[in-house]
């Protein structure tokens, strides 16, 4: 791997593509495994239940090597290139951190909040703190939005999505 | 001519109120799709699929299903070309040529020009593709008929093997990422043996993983995670579309007859194709450069260049159609998820359709036309409603959209375990984005996978593990060849580069 030739670079192209191509590998290998313990061969009345996932575990295999020597093989400049700058990576983990957030908090085994009520803050969190928005007009637009939701899929294509206690209380379940 | 006949009876299905109502509604919502970051055809029809369960198990509610859903993905490619004119952001692969010369066209004041020409000549193209659709398919589908499993399998191969033959980046990633698809699609309880495959004692495993997901997760998350990448403005060109703007170009258009008419050959050829709506616009905005007198202006703004990619990729996006509900296969992620529909709904794509329901198939064929025609109107009068879209700040825009795709995948299966995996392939998504991995072939194989294995095991059984089923005749082995000849195009086409160069040499 190259060091500071970039600066700010969290990782460089050729240190990515040999992470995935190992991930490949890995995954290839695991199936291939599998399907070998529940018979890849051929069986008293055709092919056995792993027979076609081994061949595919096996082609992963195959790619995921080929991938990894010419990841390695990469020239200096294509390879040392940025995957993705510092500031990027930020950028991304602003929305994917409070994103898994927003998905534990609808369903965990502690204390489900259903998907309204979890949806409102996510919306208000990005205004307030990613978009610098008042208050009165961050609240008007998470509890509008989530009233719409709310309306369209419980009452008119009456698709029942996760409630929780809020929703308990006004006699949604 | 019984194909007249039968879209006539097609019309009659899709000319009711309801259904109109819907294309309307579809359209709409396609365009709003594809004006919005991080929401395309694909995934767009993917969220909105769970509402069509309950329509579609009305009677007659199949076809208004269907033509709810086809209207998105027009809505949706007449959506992408709004976005790649005044942002200079394609919202979709295929809409990538059309930003060389439809962005500076609007930098030069003319949006209103590179608007109507190019969803003029999207029209054209989509009509195109939808005559070729109507005159073409029952042949398919007759022929079809004859098809046995190994032929299927086949089919399949060809398929897949296009995509390696196709892409433009690495075909060993290509075939990395297809064969993934397959893995996921293996995931859960063998039909055929009932044996637990894949899942490594993990019970929420067990039923599988449902491409939906996989569709929403790729490329609806993993497309907001590359856009915020570039931060939280966009900066986009004003348009005024007015009807001397609209007359104005069209009486432009026709000069350009030879550029329209080519590529929309280019497209619906290589639209049928699987993968073929980005190389066919690529190859017609080429193709127009290097054949128009006005070649060397390309790429400063002329009508000109936004009329060949459109009408080419409307063409494609159009015939991908064609092999889906001919013979079961998709050329494209937003018609393999059309497709997933179908499935859910209750209804077997293949040559059988044509024959078993005719209404719900000719029904769909003459909404190709009527959806075209009203998205043409929608899209020509509501333009500045649309573009308004993107201004509203992306603080607002990102949240309600992962939020619309938290929705769209609990909603699948009422299940919270899909909306965990849809972060995980959003993740995935925006990894493989990066690395030039290619999406489509992943959830095409994720959508075939069950069938293509058992294609595969039918062939296996009829010949007892014997590969020469594949030769056996004169069409499956037609179509191996075609497939092992796509699958190695790569290496072919490297081979021949180097003695070509090594000639040159000498």
């Amino acid at each position: 791997m190259q060091h500071d030739t970039q600066g700010k670079a969290f990782g460089s192209v050729r240190a990515w593509e040999t992470v995935v191509a190992l991930l490949f590998l890995v995954f290839g290998a695991g199936v291939m495994f599998d399907s070998w313990r529940i018979g890849a061969r051929w069986g008293d009345d055709g092919p056995q239940a792993g027979y076609f996932p081994f061949y595919i575990g096996l082609f992963i295999v195959i790619s995921a090597v080929m991938i990894l020597v010419n990841a390695l093989r990469m020239g200096r400049e294509e390879g040392g290139e940025a995957f993705v700058s510092r500031g990027q990576l930020r950028m991304v983990l602003t929305v994917l951190i409070p994103t898994v957030v927003y998905v534990i908090l609808i369903d965990n085994p502690w204390y489900p909040l259903g998907i309204y009520v979890p949806s409102a803050i996510f919306i208000a969190a990005f205004m307030r703190f990613l978009g610098k928005y008042g208050w009165l007009r961050t609240a008007l637009v998470s509890l509008g939005v989530m009233l719409v939701f709310f309306m369209m899929f419980e009452i008119w294509f009456q698709v029942p999505l996760p409630k929780g206690p809020l929703e308990a209380a006004f006699g949604y379940a | 001519m019984q194909e007249i006949q039968s879209l006539i009876g097609g019309f009659e299905v899709a000319l009711s109120w309801f259904n109109l109502v819907l294309m309307l509604a579809g359209i709409t919502l396609g365009v709003i799709i594809g004006v919005l970051p991080g929401l395309g055809g694909a995934n767009g029809v993917a969220i909105l699929l769970p509402l069509t369960f309950s329509m579609a198990q009305q009677p007659g509610g199949q076809t208004s299903a269907i033509i709810l859903l086809s209207c998105i993905y027009w809505g949706a490619l007449f959506g992408g070309a709004i976005t790649s004119v005044l942002f200079n952001i394609p919202g979709e692969p295929w809409s990538v040529a059309t930003t060389f010369d439809g962005y500076p066209l609007a930098q030069k004041g003319r949006a209103g020009a590179a608007l109507t020409a190019s969803f003029t000549s999207s029209f054209f193209g989509a009509l195109v593709g939808v005559l070729l659709i109507t005159f073409l398919s029952p042949v398919v589908a007759r022929f079809a008929l004859r098809f046995g499993p190994p032929e299927f399998f086949s089919v399949y191969l060809l398929t897949f093997c296009a995509f390696v033959g196709m892409s433009k980046g690495s075909p060993f990633k290509t075939i990395a990422a297809m064969m993934l698809g397959f893995a996921l699609a293996a995931v859960g309880i063998d039909t055929v043996t009932g044996q637990l495959r894949l899942t490594f004692g993990l019970t929420s495993l067990l039923k599988g993983f449902d491409f939906l997901i996989a569709v929403i997760g790729l490329f609806g998350i993993g497309e907001i995670l590359l856009t915020i990448e570039e931060g939280l403005e966009f900066r986009g060109a004003r348009a005024k579309l007015n009807l001397k703007v609209v007359l104005e170009t069209w009486k432009e258009l026709p000069r350009y007859w030879k550029t329209s008419l080519r590529s929309a050959t280019v497209g619906c050829l290589m639209g049928i194709v699987p993968g073929g709506a980005t190389p066919a616009s690529f190859m017609s905005y080429g193709l127009a450069k290097k054949m128009s007198k006005d070649g060397p202006k390309f790429g400063t703004g002329v009508v000109e260049g936004v009329v060949a990619p459109e009408t080419a990729a409307h063409a494609a996006g159009t015939s991908a159609l064609l092999p889906m509900i001919t013979l079961g296969v998709p050329g494209s992620p937003t018609a393999a998820v059309l497709l997933g529909g179908l499935l859910i709904w209750g209804l077997q794509p293949g040559p059988l359709l044509f024959t078993e329901k005719p209404d719900f198939v000719w029904g769909l064929i003459a909404s190709m036309y009527l959806g075209n025609i009203a998205g043409l109107i929608v899209v020509l009068t509501c333009v500045p409603l649309f573009a308004s879209i993107l201004r509203v700040p992306f603080a607002i825009i990102a949240p309600v959209i992962l939020v619309i795709c938290a929705i769209g995948a609990y909603t699948v299966h009422n299940s919270m375990f899909d909306v965990y995996m849809m972060v995980v392939f959003g993740v995935m998504g925006y990894v493989f984005k990066k690395l030039d991995y290619p999406m489509a072939p992943l959830v095409l194989a994720l959508v075939l996978g069950d069938n293509a294995e058992n294609g595969f095991r039918q062939s296996m059984l009829l010949s007892g593990g014997d590969m020469r089923i594949f030769y056996s005749n004169g069409l499956v082995g037609t179509i191996t060849t075609l497939s092992l000849l796509l699958l190695f195009w790569p290496l072919i086409s490297r081979l021949i580069g180097r003695v070509r160069g090594r000639g040159g040499a000498a």
